[in-house]
């Protein structure tokens, strides 16, 4: 029974939801407005379950002074300020007047957007070394790779004089050709990966998501 | 000068403070990175619980109950269907329990059926039907060469898009051996998605660069204003933020050669 009706929750409601699109009726798009509120609420709710696994294992590297304990204090200051001005000091729980916290929008001004932005800048230098192992010229298909991505990164360099146009029309022709194919390919390859892997979901083969007993 | 209040400035600072923190990991890593690493992940914890409370829970639950009352746990308001999936979420909870962590089975069940549901015929018309819808456009014959080789609007770049494509999908498919004009055709296949993860990654390291010249100008930026500073006190808060940094690397630069005595 602990498995069998969960298993019997997602056919029926998966088949549903399959042949709902299919109804030209109104009805039917009220329903799977109303089925996606649901999801969206229950994974909200499930949010909580991360919030509370982050609390607890940060408590517990403080509690048994675990290695690099201090940080996790910053962790959780971060987190109960955010939430502390989100809600506007308690102030605002059911409007969203604490989105325009002075304090909440300094904070996603000043620390989450400089840190995050500073990350995503540093993959620059890891890709650079990355693509030195990769890319040296050992055959055709890495010459391929090696040729291509300069052309695209050297695209807008202006010290190339009068080859400088050619080099950037080079690299359009790339990206809107060559390139738009592989994606192509790629994306109908996703697309039907996920459509099997839904089937095997619904259908019950694939079951991982249950956990264990 | 760029005019700025001193409010500002101190954020700005903090700001400029993080980025040179982050940075500091292409050294290697240090308590700076560290306390700016977790210092962000409860930051941003935090700001998707406000996010997702104003903007997911209120319009599309406490919006719909509020005109219920609460001791009648929300069932005389127009939509008290919308108890069912709170009731649900609350199931997930249950995971903390070992003796009731079954019960989360259900709501994750209802998620699964309900999104696998609709990922079917979503992912069928607009990942699959639309590509292969847009794969088959006419080949302008007419304009084949369209003036050079390298005019992405010529009926050669759709005709190679359109074998590219098809070449590209059969490299992925197994079912049939790749010999004779189907190794061709796989080769041809893998020398389009070559070409394309080449420009992919091009394309990409070109935005990351983008990206840290932003960042590079944000503290040449705050740098500026700070020695702008009438009062001086700009000026002091730059050499505070700048002299932890400088006796980082000092102590880092201590910590080096003493290994390297050892060493020896």
């Amino acid at each position: 029974m602990k498995r069998q009706i969960p298993l019997l929750l997602v056919l029926v409601f998966g088949i549903f939801m399959i042949f709902q699109y299919f109804v030209p009726h109104e009805s039917s798009e009220w329903i799977y407005e109303f089925f996606l509120d649901w999801i969206y609420i229950i994974g909200i709710f499930a949010l909580a379950l991360g919030i509370w696994s982050l609390i607890r294992v940060s408590y517990d590297k403080i509690k048994y002074k675990k290695p690099n304990w201090q940080y996790a204090v910053i962790t959780l200051a971060g987190l109960f300020a955010m939430i502390l001005f989100g809600f506007d000091y308690g102030r605002h729980f059911f409007s969203a007047e604490g989105l325009s916290n002075y304090m909440f929008r300094a904070f996603f001004d000043y620390i989450l957007i400089p840190i995050q932005a500073t990350m995503f800048s540093l993959l620059a230098f890891f890709i650079a070394s990355a693509a030195y192992r990769a890319f040296r010229a050992r055959s055709l298909l890495a010459t391929l790779l090696l040729v291509s991505a300069l052309v695209v990164m050297l695209r807008f360099n202006p010290y190339f004089g009068p080859i400088g146009p050619y080099l950037e029309q080079t690299a359009s022709w790339l990206l809107n050709v060559p390139n738009l194919a592989a994606k192509r390919a790629i994306i109908i390859g996703i697309g039907l990966g996920m459509v099997a892997t839904a089937l095997k979901v619904i259908l019950g083969i694939e079951r991982a998501y249950l956990g264990k007993d | 000068m760029q005019e700025m209040s001193i409010g500002t400035f101190l954020w700005t600072t903090l700001g400029a403070f993080l980025t040179l923190c982050i940075f500091s990991f292409l050294y290697r890593d240090n308590p700076f990175y560290k306390l700016a690493e977790h210092l962000v992940v409860g930051v941003s914890a935090g700001y998707f619980v406000i996010i997702l409370w104003h903007n997911g829970l209120q319009p599309n639950l406490f919006n719909r109950l509020n005109d219920g009352n609460f001791y009648l746990l929300w069932l005389n308001s127009a939509a008290p269907w919308y108890m069912i999936p709170a009731l649900l979420g609350v199931m997930m909870w249950t995971r903390f329990s070992r003796k009731w962590s079954w019960i989360s089975r259900w709501p994750i069940a209802m998620y699964m059926g309900i999104a696998a549901g609709v990922a079917v015929p979503l992912e069928m018309k607009n990942r699959v039907n639309l590509q292969i819808y847009s794969a088959m456009t006419d080949i302008d014959w007419g304009n084949f060469f369209g003036g050079s080789l390298i005019n992405s609007a010529s009926g050669l770049s759709q005709l190679i898009i359109f074998l590219g494509t098809i070449a590209a999908l059969f490299y992925f498919f197994f079912s049939k051996e790749h010999t004779g004009v189907f190794k061709g055709l796989a080769r041809f296949g893998i020398w389009i998605l070559m070409v394309g993860f080449g420009a992919s990654f091009g394309y990409t390291v070109m935005g990351r660069i983008s990206l840290f010249v932003q960042r590079i100008q944000y503290v040449g930026d705050w740098t500026k204003v700070a020695w702008s500073g009438i009062s001086g006190t700009y000026t002091l808060v730059w050499f505070i933020t700048f002299g932890i940094f400088a006796l980082l690397a000092v102590y880092e630069f201590i910590q080096f050669m003493a290994r390297r005595k050892k060493e020896a």
